[in-house]
């Protein structure tokens, strides 16, 4: 989903107050501790961290765009380009590997049609492969949003994929 | 039956509730610390306890709070490391899944012990289902009066924040853990100074692994001494083992220090042996950064006794024949399992995560990388092996915080002991590259 | 001898003792010593507060840590940040383990940097190039691909050549620390993390050219003088002006009589001693516009000094007497590095006692 460049980039009044909130758990002259949480806030919101979306989380903090850039780009969950409505990040670390991930992990790229790090075309979903999500023993996994997708078989992955596309 | 102390009722319905905890004994400890003991005396308890930090490096976790510089007028900082992100390893994952209360619970009396106000829990950001988890059970133990202002008339304040992160393993070593939470990229910091004198927002601060947390309300409640009782040695108490791979029964478990690996591995009660029809080829003990070890390494001592699920014994013959407890990422492997892949994925892991600061990790770990990468595709010549035997020992030691040493151990340990493996692949790429081609020349399968 | 300084402490580095202040690094203390003993720093950058620690090339044994506690460190540790300990004993160049260190951090700097030496306008006063001369094997073992980056023009004065960047993080510090508003910075992690400021902008301040001073490296390079000079071409001249932004002090990079670029003074350390302003930099190119003070100084060693001593150069034997039977005056048209301060006009210089 593309944020549109001439809309406003503006918190809901909802994510405002809570983002008050955050703001207000540092001690006084530390408010750039909120920057994480309020990037997280902001994905939600926008889907992705645009520089326009960094550039207001800066303003938030009154602190330097730059600084921002520097930690969004330093972590892996942010998204730094726009992704598709579903982002699936697979674990492609050891033990998921061992579980057979990667017989797992083919099927379900050969079943969107799409690599790692791409969308497909109608929007839906954008794969992305991660590192180890700490959940060895419930392997092979992957993470859509919050959600956690355990024990996964091809089976499995037809499943999720059909129920996400309603 | 080994004895259970963080995971005593896990079993119990609603056990992440406030309600269901508090009936199973919950926040005792609390009141007990609060009403009855001086800071000073929970940490001459955890002290006794004997506890070792449970993140991986094994630093008791007494000795570490009893560092902390306490001048006045500075505020002092707890901060939980929930950044769990070591491969092998997802006990804190569950832990505070499951029982978040009880973290809660380590947290209180954690911070009463440091003199902290204001306590950070700071989680890997993949789990914000957790962080939801934990902040409602914030909310319930402040609604009950077990945080906030005056905590049950001690006169004692504490607020509890959690912190996400954002998707990076080198947070997990604390002060990069403390650059993120002040809202910075995750580069450790220098050393010295220590946290422990300078930390969060250059206050003295202490950062303890969850599962060490969570032991401090059953200390509180027993006595470091009964804590110490358990175990062997300085290998005291209890100790959650993520437990994956090639096993029956894959999970955390938690085990009393000084069982065997092989009653770990085949016992019922544990991983209930390797997967049927299958052996024992390799264990990693420890989270992926720990050295590999053979079956007979892992099972044996190098003097033949059985080799124990205990800081002194994994750790026993040095890297020469053993291993590190480390984090408790227990990841077995069997016959089908491939050392080189393994390794080449480990090495991908800890080249994608190293932050970039300092030269030996930023290229070494990518050099590695790509050299084990040729390997496994049938690209690889004999003096690779050497070269990344050479990589490894100039990376080890010389970098700014452990992620060098972890990125080095498991390249040099799989080729110390399946050295015959890598040569396999070299010298028949074809075979070895296709699918699912593993090595079946001479090993010890057990 | 005169015993009223207790508060100094004793260090001793490869063998030669020195008494430096509580609180004093150990490569402090060991540049106090001078520069045969002084290790390496390619990130450490002593005017720029935080620096340090990251490069690994000034790693050193700590054969004792202190008179009281004279155990050895388990690992070397990075000199520019380790404070000394009364008593402490290093060892620098004395202990095989720290070269073989530095040997793997040379590699490890070198593997992916393009090695683009005869193209590159660092090339003569390069920190890195110094490093791997001095501490580095004679070939590389990295047979992989090696990481690029496009070039990038941070406004109109500076480039940013981040395929060659080792990651010092010197250009971040100085822009925090002596500019108003950081525009660059640190993106990405690992070995893709590079100096960029994510979306294109300008750097734009007046103490903006002071990054291109302080990287050791070719990554930030001073547009109006890229691929202009080699740096043993020109002669560097000590001036200064009445400027009312900065300190005015510059050192003037004279190829003929044309000032090819401007610079801040640096010590023997390769360190600026005071950061100077773009207008100094950048615009104010012309012999008139400045006071001249005289030829800075410069090691002999260093590849600038080169042709500038004809006369009384001091060659290893071997070379001379080879040399003696060849030796020609050069004869290029195009090296003007030969003229003598003294061609300049005589009301330039400012204390000319």
């Amino acid at each position: 989903m593309t944020t549109e460049t001439n809309a406003k980039i503006e918190f809901t009044p909802e994510r405002q107050v809570l983002a008050k909130e955050i703001i207000a758990r540092y001690p006084e002259g530390k408010q750039k501790s909120a920057l994480l949480p309020l990037l997280h806030l902001a994905q939600e919101q926008w889907g992705w961290t645009s520089p326009e979306v960094m550039d207001y989380v800066a303003g938030l903090l009154s602190i330097e765009p730059v600084e921002v850039y520097e930690v969004a780009t330093f972590y892996t969950m942010f998204h730094l380009d726009p992704v598709g409505k579903h982002v699936i990040e697979y674990c492609r670390t050891g033990p998921c590997c061992l579980m057979g991930a990667e017989d797992v992990y083919a099927h379900l790229k050969q079943k969107l049609g799409i690599d790692a790090g791409q969308t497909t075309p109608d929007g839906k979903f954008t794969l992305k492969e991660v590192e180890c999500l700490a959940a060895c023993g419930m392997g092979p996994v992957f993470q859509i949003r919050e959600q956690y997708y355990m024990h996964l078989t091809n089976q499995r992955v037809d499943e999720i994929i059909e129920e996400l596309s309603k | 039956m080994g004895k259970k102390i963080l995971l005593e009722h896990i079993d119990v319905p609603g056990i992440d509730t406030y309600d269901v905890y508090r009936k199973q004994g919950g926040y005792t400890a609390v009141e007990k610390a609060l009403k009855t003991m001086t800071p000073d005396s929970v940490v001459e308890e955890v002290k006794k306890a004997g506890v070792r930090g449970r993140g991986g490096a094994g630093f008791p976790m007494g000795m570490k709070w009893s560092f902390l510089a306490k001048p006045e007028g500075v505020p002092r900082y707890l901060v939980c490391n929930a950044d769990e992100s070591e491969p092998g390893t997802f006990k804190d994952h569950y832990l505070m899944k499951h029982i978040p209360h009880l973290l809660i619970e380590g947290m209180i009396i954690s911070s009463f012990a440091l003199g902290a106000n204001k306590s950070f829990i700071y989680v890997r950001g993949e789990l914000m289902y957790v962080i939801r988890i934990l902040e409602k059970a914030i909310a319930e133990a402040k609604a009950a009066g077990f945080l906030g202002k005056n905590i049950m008339g001690s006169g004692y304040d504490l607020e509890l924040v959690v912190q996400p992160g954002g998707g990076a393993y080198i947070c997990g070593e604390e002060t990069a853990l403390l650059e993120s939470l002040e809202g910075k990229r995750g580069n450790p910091r220098n050393k010295p100074p220590f946290p422990a004198v300078k930390g969060l927002y250059q206050c003295p601060t202490v950062v303890n692994n969850v599962e060490s947390i969570s032991t401090t309300p059953w200390i509180v409640n027993n006595g470091g001494d009964a804590y110490a009782a358990i175990g062997i040695g300085r290998s005291t108490g209890t100790k959650l083992i993520s437990a994956s791979g090639h096993i029956n029964k894959p999970g955390v478990y938690e085990i009393e220090l000084g069982v065997s690996v092989e009653d770990f591995i085949y016992a019922d009660e544990w991983c209930g042996g390797i997967r049927p029809g299958h052996k024992l080829k390799a264990v990693v003990a420890g989270g992926s950064s720990v050295p590999i070890l053979p079956a007979n390494l892992i099972l044996n001592l190098a003097n033949g006794d059985k080799r124990l699920m205990t800081y002194e014994s994994l750790s026993d013959g040095g890297f020469a024949t053993g291993t590190m407890l480390g984090s408790g990422g227990f990841i077995v492997m069997d016959e089908t399992a491939c050392v080189v892949r393994n390794t080449w994925n480990f090495s991908r892991f800890y080249h994608h995560e190293s932050c970039g600061q300092c030269s030996p990790c930023r290229e070494g770990t990518g050099w590695m990388e790509k050299v084990l990468h040729r390997i496994e595709h049938g690209h690889g010549s004999l003096h690779d092996i050497d070269l990344l035997v050479d990589v490894a020992k100039k990376i080890e030691g010389n970098t700014i915080c452990p992620l060098g040493d972890a990125a080095a151990w498991p390249v040099g340990s799989a080729i110390r002991h399946f050295r015959d493996e890598f040569e396999w692949h070299i010298k028949h790429p074809v075979e070895a590259t296709q699918p699912g081609a593993v090595y079946r020349g001479e090993m010890a399968l057990v | 001898m005169e015993d009223n300084k207790p508060q100094l402490v004793k260090v001793t580095v490869d063998g030669i003792e020195v008494e430096v202040e509580p609180g004093t690094t150990i490569l402090q203390a060991a540049r106090k010593i001078g520069p045969e003993v002084a290790p390496p720093a390619m990130c450490y950058y002593q005017p720029l507060k935080g620096s340090g620690g990251k490069c690994r090339a000034c790693l050193v044994k700590v054969a004792a840590g202190s008179a009281k506690d004279p155990r050895p460190m388990p690992k070397l540790v990075a000199s520019c940040i380790t404070p000394v300990q009364d008593g402490m004993v290093v060892e620098n160049t004395t202990s095989p383990q720290v070269l073989e260190a530095r040997k793997g951090v040379v590699e490890f700097l070198l593997i992916n940097h393009p090695l683009d030496c005869p193209v590159c306008d660092q090339a003569g006063e390069c920190d890195l190039q110094n490093f791997a001369f001095e501490h580095g094997a004679a070939k590389t073992r990295y047979e992989e691909e090696r990481r690029t980056f496009d070039k990038h023009d941070l406004g109109p004065y500076i480039q940013l050549h981040m395929t060659r960047c080792i990651l010092c993080y010197r250009c971040v510090f100085t822009a925090d620390q002596i500019t108003n508003k950081r525009v660059h910075g640190v993106m990405n992690r690992g070995d893709h993390a590079e100096i960029s400021t994510y979306i294109e902008k300008a750097i734009d301040n007046d103490f903006s050219g002071n990054v291109i001073d302080v990287c050791p490296v070719g990554a930030l390079t001073d547009k109006t003088y890229r691929f202009k000079n080699r740096v043993w071409f020109s002669r560097p001249v000590d001036a200064h002006r009445d400027c009312p932004t900065c300190s005015g002090n510059v050192t003037l990079w004279y190829r003929g009589e044309e000032v090819i670029r401007v610079t801040a003074r640096k010590n023997e350390w390769n360190e600026v001693k005071e950061f100077i302003c773009n207008t100094c930099r950048f615009e104010t190119k012309k012999t008139s516009d400045w006071v001249i003070e005289g030829p800075t100084k410069i090691a002999r060693s260093s590849v600038i000094t080169a042709n500038k001593y004809r006369a009384d150069t001091v060659k290893p034997d071997f070379v001379s007497r080879i040399a003696a039977a060849n030796y020609k005056p050069i004869d290029d048209a195009r090296d003007t590095s030969q003229l003598s301060i003294q061609q300049l006009p005589p009301e330039r210089f400012a204390n000319s006692n």
